[in-house]
């Protein structure tokens, strides 16, 4: 990996990653990078390989074969070294449902070993709206406010690089169009390197500089969203990404596509 | 000091690996001392015991030699046994919290180890565990007059050598529930129990038949129990017992880490550390 310059000195760089599940490939030898202060998505159906990839890249998923850089960090020999430079947040991983808002915070301060765990917490509960939750059971939270705890959470220490699983999944509009300008105030603010799995190509066309699509657990193309769009001549994302998941990069069938979003 | 603004503290050495370590125990102190139910169920279960055991003594003590030379004999080892317990169900119900909560994704991408994860485990053991049989106790002693402190310095002894026989129990339960699923929970709370019969928690194990003496041979619990009733009823603190003990508890302790790192080493090839939940 390090022979390739733009693999070296990139925020995220995986290089011939393999996940195998027995007899199931779950990833084909995906290699792609991310540019330090960039927003990536990485898109494709279900079980294309997104979550796995995510996994694999927050080191709580062992890879069959390939290597993985955060930050300079080999993440297969020495996680502990990035982890404390990165986060995480997922709809799919909770917080303990019986501890306040506030608590739970606390604990990920100072496991993240944040300073001034009070003022951070205070900042962000200001910057997310939580002031008025903090002392309510996570448990009790609409999934709105949940998805603005988890993301108070990803934030506390002021990650250089943020993993996100499908960061608006089951919000309405208003909090999600919250949620997005949020994340890129804060990548503005930061230069924070930003790779999101998403379903939600509104989203991925305003937010991100760069799309991995994936699919079958392989690379298939890669671009920023206008790019994409430029090259199978779509009007949007996600007719891009029904093309794609289809298996139609070389079909020029443009109507069906959008006779399928129609509908 | 990071572009966020945000400063955070050293992540190698010693005070690092502590500070992780408190902030677990943060995270489930949070749980327990908010919830006065919580902390009654916890004392509710030695302290009835205990006193059922203090009656049986008061109606047998008259009538026999033993208890009448050492009234402590069955509340000593009910108060001992619940130190195995508790130490055990403490490492263990910490584990399956985190599972119910759906939070063991969170803990394994922030920048904790899995020694500092166990040693939160074995701490909030203690903690539980002192919750639980300081109650019981303090009962034996307002309502029997009976002090576990009588043992003197050996009851520290006793209570190493049995946590440190939970602990094992409870890492090994933790791999299983960790490997299977929340449908191996119900382990956690009858695992100890299969070593209670050759524990000698009542009885010396002198009285087993002989096949399940040489599995108490085995067993680290039985020799603290034995090492009990010298110094309760010949007034010996045998230190042979407690060495034999110790060698054992190491034993386990190591053979309960291997399982519960070997099941943390499954669930990573296997891509359940994000998934597990109820």
């Amino acid at each position: 990996m390090s022979a390739d310059p733009a693999l070296r000195d990139a925020a995220i760089a995986v290089a011939g990653l393999v996940k195998r599940y027995g007899r199931v490939d779950a990833l084909k030898g995906v290699t792609f990078s991310v540019r330090a202060g960039t927003t990536t998505a990485l898109l494709g159906g279900n079980g294309a390989g997104k979550t796995t990839t995510l996994s694999i890249l927050l080191g709580v998923l062992e890879p069959t074969e390939g290597d993985v850089r955060v930050l300079g960090v080999d993440m297969r020999r020495d996680r502990l070294a990035a982890l404390p430079r990165m986060n995480f947040t997922s709809p799919y991983v909770d917080l303990p449902r019986r501890l306040t808002v506030g608590e739970n915070l606390r604990v990920y301060a100072d496991l993240y070993g944040v300073v001034r765990p009070r003022q951070r917490i205070a900042e962000l509960a200001e910057e997310f709206d939580l002031a008025a939750i903090l002392g309510r059971p996570y448990g009790t939270l609409s999934a709105g406010q949940r998805t603005r705890v988890s993301l108070a959470k990803a934030l506390l220490n002021g990650p250089e690089v943020l993993l996100l699983d499908e960061p608006t999944a089951s919000l309405d509009p208003d909090v999600g169009d919250r949620v997005r300008t949020w994340l890129a105030d804060y990548q503005h603010a930061t230069g924070c390197t930003m790779l999101l799995a998403s379903h939600n190509m509104v989203e991925v066309e305003r937010m991100c500089d760069d799309v991995i699509m994936l699919r079958a657990g392989e690379v298939v193309d890669q671009g920023s969203p206008a790019a994409l769009i430029a090259r199978y001549g779509r009007g949007t994302m996600e007719e891009v990404f029904l093309d794609i998941v289809r298996g139609r990069e070389d079909d020029d069938s443009a109507a069906a596509a959008s006779r399928e979003i129609a509908v | 000091m990071n572009a966020a603004g945000v400063a955070l503290k050293p992540q190698t050495g010693p005070a690092a690996s502590a500070r992780r370590v408190a902030a677990l125990i943060r995270r489930h102190a949070y749980l327990i001392f908010k919830s006065w139910p919580r902390i009654v169920s916890m004392a509710y279960y030695p302290t009835v015991t205990m006193v059922l055991w203090a009656f049986v003594t008061v109606y047998l003590a008259p009538t026999n030699h033993f208890l009448r030379d050492a009234p402590g004999f069955f509340i000593g080892a009910v108060l001992l046994w619940d130190v195995l317990f508790r130490g055990q169900l403490g490492v263990s119900l910490t584990f399956i919290e985190e599972i119910y909560s759906r939070n063991l994704g969170n803990l394994f991408v922030a920048p904790l180890t899995l020694t500092e994860f166990v040693l939160g485990q074995v701490t909030m053991s203690v903690i539980r565990a002192l919750i639980g049989v300081g109650f019981a106790c303090l009962f034996a002693w307002l309502l029997f007059g009976y002090s576990i402190f009588s043992l003197g310095f050996p009851l520290i002894a006793f209570v190493v050598g049995l946590l440190g026989f939970g602990w094992a129990i409870g890492l090994a339960v933790s791999g299983l529930v960790l490997r299977w699923g929340l449908g191996a929970e119900e382990i956690a709370w009858a695992a100890i129990f299969l070593f209670a019969p050759v524990s000698g928690v009542y009885y010396p194990i002198a009285i087993l038949p002989a096949w399940l003496q040489a599995v108490a041979v085995a067993t680290p619990s039985s020799y603290v129990f034995e090492g009990m009733r010298a110094v309760l009823l010949d007034g010996v603190f045998r230190h042979d017992l407690l060495a034999r003990a110790l060698v054992l508890d190491a034993a386990y302790l190591a053979g309960g880490a291997m399982l519960f790192a070997a099941s943390i080493r499954h669930a990573r090839r296997h891509g359940r550390l994000l998934q597990m939940g109820e």
